[in-house]
């Protein structure tokens, strides 16, 4: 066990699994030499050179086309962009032809490719460097996408990812980035997708989360224990695949939900939780599911410590659960 | 000086393409403003009084130049780097501060990060991150604004590393097709973060980039205001007689680090560095002045000083300008508030009231 934070367990579980294969290799924009604008790849450029660690002309596009090209020649390409916020201008390239190659070759191309990316607000972004676009890409059929929150994870789901065979759209919470550390294992260590973590017990109500806000709502169970609701925080961890059964075993036992997003609230991610809950967990609600989500506006630059969701505003929705029944 | 930079008066010197001599002390006025603007801009976000700052030291003759060769009718389409543009167009210095800081004062309301800003009233149009999108936008106004037959051209301003996007080839194919009367600014400051040009693009300059869209390209020393000068005006005399359009590239260099987030000794040599500011565009206009006596030492002195303390007082009054309402967050998102916006903003408004939605 090494203590790391984030992106530190970032940058050792893409050295580790370049070391271990061949194949691996990074490409983005300013990944090398600069070691990445937020550091996660710091040194891979001294230790597997420029043609393992490539800096890109300044094109999304470019950088996912070639990656999908790498990897239906049999590479492993690991695919940085800078903030998720540019990924836009590779949309094509993911959502035509990355999520669909396997399928639309009847399974002969498979395309295995990671794209890792910073999400999310929380360090004075605007606009364009605080996005969570999470729900565009979840809704997009043959892509997985992942979010970790903790510096273990961060390093388990990425060695996972880089050894799935699907393209995996790695999202990273660069607001706590460097905020928590933790114990990450050394050596190889894979998290399994599909398999949600539960960051703190609980029996009264079910928090929903998944990335940056899972502190947030460990934050807001602590207030909420202090006045004796116990609060349930679930870590979703992969949205695709995402671990319904952990959602309704928790939701069994609480009957209340409260679902936490940065991404705005109107077809977010929370809306098909909310779904989910709607078909299989009715019989088990106490009170209605309430959401706790971005408003559905742009992200704000000079208002967005009010825009993201806080404690304050968990507390009091799961309060508003617990009264509700 | 009042707390705007001198603004240009259209252009009426005998040789259209020649900067008329009375402007030059203006256009080093706009530049020092623009220099002393940056490095307070730095300190300011040092003592984390702004949040993010974006420099331009180096490309002040690039900037000045090109703005100064315009008519206040041309509109712009900027990046995120183009301070001297907005001084030029007459963007008061509080109004950029009001932007930076995001405060009431900020047209904007304070929704972007600094130096995003953009002010309809001097046709210059507010900037998004993402790089290159502004060029294409930029073809279409232009495309517009013939079809309306009103004679002006639109300018985007554009780095080396944006060449590579998508929107650089749309729009310079569009303008191609279309013979749009556009101006392709691209400031070629040698860096694209730590990607140095020649790692951007195997093309020997970006100008010959142009040929291949069917229109011309030429390089121009950036760092001289009457190369940029001369060939704005003659770009926007080609697009204003249906000729089409043309892309500048001005050759600068990027004398800071890519923003405050940024540290240029990872990726860049002190070397390169030394040799890039014995080219400081401030220090050869002043030179050029002082040649020709239309600046003295002590008149330099004098203007550096007035400038700093003008720019410190815009700054104080952009610090007391109340913050910006918090219930504007939800508006603008369309022109009218949806019943779902109605009824956020609500529940927003009772949480602030109950001290429940403060983070
Ligand atoms: C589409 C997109 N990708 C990545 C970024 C991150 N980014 C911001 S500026 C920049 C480099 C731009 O270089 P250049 O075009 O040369 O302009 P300069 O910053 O040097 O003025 C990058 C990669 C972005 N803003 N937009
Ligand atoms: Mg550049």
């Amino acid at each position: 066990m090494t203590e790391l934070t984030i992106v530190q367990a970032i940058n050792r579980g893409l050295a580790e699994a370049m070391r271990a294969d061949p194949d691996v290799l990074v490409l983005g924009e300013d990944v090398g030499v600069n070691g990445g604008v937020f550091r996660a790849t710091e040194g891979l450029h001294k230790e597997f050179g420029a043609d393992r660690v490539i800096d890109t002309p300044l094109s999304e596009t470019g950088i996912i086309g070639a990656a999908i090209g790498m990897a239906l020649y049999g590479l492993k390409p690991i695919a940085e962009i800078q903030f998720v916020d540019f990924i836009y201008p590779a949309f094509d390239q993911i959502v035509s032809e990355l999520a669909k190659f396997r399928y639309r070759s009847g399974g002969q191309y498979p395309c295995h490719v990671v794209i890792r990316s910073p999400y999310g607000g929380g360090i004075k972004g605007g606009l364009y460097h605080s996005q969570s676009p999470e729900a565009y890409f979840a809704h997009t059929a043959g892509l997985k996408v992942v979010i970790p929150s903790t510096p273990s994870d961060a390093k388990g789901l990425l060695t996972t990812a880089i050894h799935d065979p699907d393209p995996v759209l790695f999202l990273e919470p660069k607001r706590i980035y460097r905020a928590v550390s933790g114990e990450v294992p050394d050596g190889e260590h894979r998290v399994p997708f599909g398999e949600a973590r539960i960051a703190r017990e609980g029996s009264d109500v079910t928090l929903l989360a998944y990335g940056a806000m899972i502190p947030t709502c460990t934050q807001a169970a602590e207030t909420l224990a202090a006045s004796g609701v116990q609060a349930e925080v679930v870590d979703l961890r992969t949205l695709v695949p995402l671990d319904e059964a952990a959602i309704l075993a928790s939701v069994e036992k609480t009957g209340r939900v409260v679902i936490v997003h940065e991404a705005p609230r109107f077809c977010g991610y929370g809306a098909e939780l909310a779904a989910l809950l709607a078909e299989k967990a009715f019989f088990s609600l106490k009170a209605p599911v309430q959401r706790v989500t971005g408003y559905d506006t742009p992200f704000p630059y000079a208002l967005e410590n009010l825009y993201l969701p806080s404690a304050e505003r968990i507390v009091h929705a799961a309060r508003a659960a617990v009264a509700a029944g | 000086m009042s707390e705007s930079a001198p603004v240009p008066e259209v252009a009426t010197s005998e040789n259209p393409t020649e900067i008329p001599a009375a402007d030059l002390p203006k256009i080093y006025r706009a530049m020092v403003l623009a220099r002393v603007v940056d490095e307070r801009c730095l300190t300011l976000q040092r003592q984390g009084r702004i949040g993010f700052y974006v420099p331009l030291q180096g490309q002040e003759a690039a900037q000045v130049g090109s703005a100064w060769a315009l008519d206040p009718e041309d509109w712009i389409f900027p990046a995120y780097r183009e301070l001297a543009v907005a001084l030029v167009r007459g963007v008061p210095v509080k109004l950029l501060l009001d932007q930076f800081i995001g405060n009431s004062g900020d047209v904007l309301k304070g929704r972007q990060m600094p130096n995003h800003y953009g002010y309809r009233e001097f046709r210059f149009v507010t900037a998004s991150s993402p790089v290159g999108t502004q060029i294409s936008q930029a073809v279409g106004a232009a495309m517009a604004a013939r079809w309306k037959g009103e004679e002006i051209v639109t300018v985007t301003y554009f780095g080396d590393g944006t060449t590579s996007s998508n929107d650089f080839h749309a729009g310079l194919n569009f303008a191609g097709v279309f013979k749009a009367p556009t101006i392709f600014f691209c400031q070629n400051n040698q860096w694209a973060i730590s990607l140095p040009r020649d790692r951007q693009t195997k093309s020997e300059t970006l100008a010959v980039k142009a040929t291949a869209y069917g229109f011309p390209g030429v390089v121009v020393d950036g760092t001289d205001v009457h190369a940029v000068y001369r060939a704005v005006r003659e770009a926007r005399a080609r697009a204003l007689a249906g000729e089409g359009p043309t892309l500048i590239e001005a050759q600068v260099y990027r004398l800071g680090p890519h923003s405050t987030s940024d540290d240029p000794r990872r990726y860049r040599t002190d070397a390169e560095l030394a040799l890039w500011k014995e080219k400081d565009p401030l220090a050869r206009m002043k030179h050029e002045l002082l040649a020709a006596a239309l600046l003295t030492e002590d008149d330099d002195v004098a203007l550096w000083e007035t400038t700093r303390k003008e720019v410190v007082a815009a700054f104080e009054a952009a610090e007391a300008t109340p913050p910006v309402d918090p219930l504007t967050m939800f508006d603008d998102v369309f022109a009218e508030r949806t019943p779902a916006l109605e009824a956020q903003r609500a529940e927003f408004e009772e949480s602030q009231k109950a001290g429940t939605g403060k983070s």
